[in-house]
């Protein structure tokens, strides 16, 4: 019987730089991402947008798309049957079909710059293009409305008349709060009445986007008898056929979703957009349609995360030590509610070990896309506010940054704000590593700062499923169901290959099709190495039992007497007998005599997720004159629990932290007074690029979580969260002013920089 | 409107497509050519995911026409590994892990030959600098910039 892996016991293939199976198709180009797939007769589907921000739709003429030659289809949101309204209690995670369907495809109303009123398919892109230019849309347009605070003015122009504030009592007039969250411990205001030093500031952010490379894009494809093909790049088939089923009033079973090659998400490709209108289009015309979008309407339509204002007060004794912390965070969540403020409240303070919290969360709709999960989603903009305070404090105190840190980390049996009590976490580990590092040694020039911030997530657990087939010749085929977005596929095939005891290339990892495995929950919350790893080892556990149980009827001996080691069963121990073991494929080639094929199999619902905390060293240098800020160096420290593939462990912190980077620096969204976004592409959206950032350092701490096999924690949300303050305070450091609104884009800067010197010369 | 005739060459190969005035090299290459292992990112020029050589010289395939095409050479990611034999650059994307999701591979791997062909032994900030019309959003460029590096040195020999 498989013995459980022991956390010390040395590892052969987990934990090595293992090159990914898929690497090879995608240095090749012939990995298939979403607007990959070209089908016989496959047709173009575009999708008329609104140009306003909010209006009614008075009426829609498409009679004349129709009518041209090779337009097989136009659909609109009558096409579509109506969805009823969800009602409270709502999870963190809030499924409403009526707004899920609205979003993909406007009825009574359009609610921002960019969303769908109108979808044709046909048979060139050109024709599809020109059709889209020959319907009629009767807009009565509305007053509209973007900044979250201005939402919730009185006078604010309403999206949603029947939207009536959750949280508050009585209320009687709609309002764009959807709902006011409130978590709290201990007592705030006794803490704050001890407090030696209280400090209180705003911080604001702007909306960004996810940014992924690839666009939207998914071929639908209905045949005659209601079977539903679907080929998407999204971060959860399984989740997305489900929403599907419901959205077209369909039977779960009559959909295939397949997932391609996915070029990035980052929680962006958990919503739907094409899927239901490719679908729609293709029951119309009776042939396969496809729709990718192009960059603008991936900025228009699509994410992004919300844009911020927070509150945040936080008091201290003379020491350091915070003895109470107080937060309103009002976050946008674009037309429909659902901003990420559960996980924000869930994960601001809780690297801390904190006795009095208070924090109050705002979900407000207003007139832009609804905003979709960014890495982390929520947390790093109350991360910015609480490390900036942090922050703030150690300089008042003249306390060092990291020693403020390592005063209030949370340790094991720490409680956070919402009851999750503590394991083995290595936050103190972090800190003490972060001050040995010579990079926090390093000395600092004119006009250079350093800044570091810490940050929070707790990963994900829930379905998922995997299936293991041990071929006649030894070779394994592993089936699991997450879309692979930065190499899972080959932590899933090592997982397997070390329960095994065999080689990392002798597993074959497959992302299962919809139809092929059971439920497994999305590619997000850095749940898939955790969740999903953990299926696919209890499915080689499975089939590892299977084997010694096939060697033990061989050798006619019980199959407690069999032990599994290296790729073969061997008798437990000296006294069952001398018997020449049995590899893998010696039993796999018995099957056809024994009670056929080997497999193993796997389902379940995964818990025991534990924190994932991590600290970023920012050095930065500020040019007075232009208000550019460059980045000298930057160092990643993470608690990751135990890093199945460092390779691709160090590049999610890498990614992340740039990602930050550009979120901190010069990501916004920028709206002109209609309500139209105006910087919808790469160019005036500007992302990092290779040129503007230096190597990125990477600090793995190994502190494993009990709960997984492996001591896995998720990795991938977490590296999002600490950059935006880190750079805030490293920018103050070089240039003396605190920068509490982002993106420190150079105009903010110089405007910063001239209004101190005026200050100092008054 | 009746569509162009284009005769060019790709990866050594001769081709042949029909393609609108309008239409971008990228589309037919994708769409007419049915080679899709150059992206599109965003059609405007700014990500360099569509990186092709035209007649040798570096170009993002979404800013050409197709009819450009015509009597010309491209050379696609398609044609960058010998047979079975990758390019170093390839072998070197797959051993420092210089790609996540890989959307944006090909064009960086392409990019990265244009670089190296012209400057065998370059620093790492003109790395960077040559890199800086290839967005990649996942691995913050690191592996990426090594491995360009790695692959320079061992050409070198
Ligand atoms: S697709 Fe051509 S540069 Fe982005
Ligand atoms: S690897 Fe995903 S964009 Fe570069």
């Amino acid at each position: 019987m498989p013995d459980d892996i022991k956390l010390d016991k040395e590892l052969k293939v987990v934990g090595h730089r293992n090159v990914r199976p898929d690497g090879m198709d995608k240095v090749t180009g012939r990995a298939k991402y979403g607007a990959d797939l070209i089908l016989p007769g496959m047709l173009y589907g575009r999708v008329l947008r609104s140009p306003h921000a909010h209006a009614k739709i008075k009426s829609i003429d498409t009679s004349a798309a129709e009518a041209l030659p090779g337009v097989k289809a136009v659909v609109t949101g009558k096409d579509f049957p109506d969805q009823p309204k969800s009602k409270p209690p709502y999870g963190p995670m809030i499924q409403d079909a009526w707004d899920a369907t609205r979003n993909i495809i406007a009825r009574e109303k359009v609610f921002y710059d960019g969303h769908c009123v109108a979808a044709v398919a046909a048979t060139s892109d050109s024709i599809a293009k020109q059709a889209l230019k020959l319907i009629k849309v009767d807009y009565q347009i509305l007053p509209h409305v973007i900044d979250p605070i201005e939402a919730m003015q009185p006078d604010a122009p309403i999206l949603h008349e029947d939207q009536f504030t959750l949280g508050v009592e009585g209320a009687t007039k709609p309002s764009n709060v959807f709902r006011i969250m409130k978590a709290a411990k201990g007592d705030v205001d006794k803490g704050f009445a001890e407090a030696d030093l209280i400090i209180e500031r705003d911080f604001k952010t702007k909306a960004v986007h996810q940014g992924y490379i690839e666009p939207h894009a998914c071929v639908g494809n209905a045949s005659e008898d209601g079977n539903v093909e679907v080929w998407t790049s999204t971060q959860g088939h399984f989740v997305s056929r489900n929403q599907l089923a419901n959205l077209l009033g369909l039977p779960v079973g009559k959909i295939r979703l397949t997932s391609s090659e996915i070029g990035g998400g980052f929680g962006g490709k958990i919503p739907m957009y094409g899927e239901p209108l490719a679908v729609r289009l293709s029951q119309k015309a009776n042939r396969p349609v496809k729709i990718v979008m192009t960059r603008d309407e991936t900025f228009r339509s699509t994410g992004p995360t919300s844009g911020s204002h927070v509150w945040m007060k936080i008091g201290v004794k003379n020491d350091g030590r915070i003895v109470a912390a107080d937060a309103k965070l009002y976050y946008e969540a674009g037309a429909f509610k659902g901003a990420g403020i559960a996980a924000a409240i869930g994960c601001m303070f809780s690297e801390y070990d904190l006795e009095n919290i208070r924090i109050e969360g705002y979900d407000i709709v207003s007139n832009r896309p609804k905003v979709a999960a960014y890495r982390a989603p929520g947390v790093p903009m109350a991360a910015f506010a609480v490390e900036g305070v942090i922050n703030q404090i150690a300089k008042k105190l003249k306390i060092d940054p990291v020693d403020i840190r390592l005063k209030n980390a949370a340790k094991q049996g720490t409680v956070n704000v919402s009851g999750i009590k503590y394991g083995p976490i290595g936050f103190i580990e972090l800190l003490e590593k972060v001050k040995a590092h010579p990079h926090y040694n390093t000395k600092l020039e004119k006009n250079q700062g350093r800044g570091f911030a810490a940050g929070y997530w707790m990963h994900a657990g829930g379905m998922s499923c995997a299936s293991v087939n041990i071929q006649d010749d030894g070779t394994v085929t592993l089936i699991e169901g997450n879309p692979d977005i930065g190499g899972s596929r080959a932590s899933m095939a090592a997982m397997a290959a070390e329960e095994l005891g065999i080689p990392f290339e002798k597993v074959r990892p497959i992302i299962a099709d919809t139809s092929s495995l059971g439920f497994t929950f999305l590619t997000a919350g850095s749940r898939t190495t955790y969740a999903t790893g953990m299926a696919v080892v209890e499915a080689t556990r499975h089939a590892i039992k299977i084997c010694c149980e096939r060697a033990a009827a061989v050798w006619g001996v019980t199959p407690e007497q069999v032990k599994w080691e290296d790729g073969h069963a061997k008798p437990a121990s000296a006294n069952v007998g001398d018997f020449a073991p049995l590899s893998l494929s010696e039993l796999a080639k018995k099957a056809p005599m024994m009670g056929g094929p080997i497999a193993g199999h796997s389902e379940i619902n995964a818990t025991g997720q534990g924190p994932a905390i991590g600290g970023h060293l920012v050095d930065v240098e500020v040019d007075p004159e232009t208000g550019f800020v460059k980045l000298l160096r930057f160092t990643v420290f993470q608690d990751v629990g135990r890093a199945i593939s460092p390779d691709y462990v160090e590049g999610q912190l890498q990614g992340g932290a740039i990602q930050g980077l550009g979120w901190a620096l010069n990501e916004e969204y920028i709206y002109n007074d209609k309500g139209q976004l105006v910087n919808a592409g790469f160019l005036d959206y500007r992302m990092p690029v290779a040129s503007d950032v230096p190597m990125i350092g990477t600090v793995l701490i190994e502190e494993p979580n009990p709960n997984h096999p492996y001591g896995v924690r998720g990795v991938g949300e977490t590296p999002i969260v600490p950059p935006q303050a880190a750079v805030a305070n490293a920018v103050e450091n070089a240039i003396g002013i605190q920068m509490s609104e982002l993106p420190m884009s150079p105009p903010k800067i110089l405007r910063a920089i001239a209004a101190d010197r005026l200050k100092a010369a008054e | 409107m009746s569509r162009h005739h284009i005769s060019t060459t790709i990866n050594g190969d001769s081709a042949e497509f029909l393609c609108d005035t309008d239409e971008s090299l990228l589309d037919c290459i994708r769409n007419e050519l049915h080679m899709t292992g150059t992206k599109e990112g965003c059609g405007t020029g700014d990500c360099g995911a569509c990186s092709v050589l035209l007649d040798g010289r570096l170009v993002c395939s979404c800013l050409v026409l197709g009819v450009e095409a015509a009597g010309k050479k491209i050379d696609t990611i398609e044609g960058m590994a010998q047979g079975d034999k990758l390019h170093p650059l390839q072998r070197n994307f797959l051993e420092h892990a210089a790609l996540q999701c890989g959307i944006c591979t090909p064009g960086f791997l392409i990019a990265a030959r244009a670089l190296l062909e012209k400057n065998p032994n370059p620093t790492e900030t003109e790395v960077r600098f040559w890199l800086a019309g290839n967005l990649c959003r996942c691995t913050g460029y690191d592996k990426i910039v090594r491995a360009v590096m790695a692959t320079a040195a061992e050409l070198r020999g």
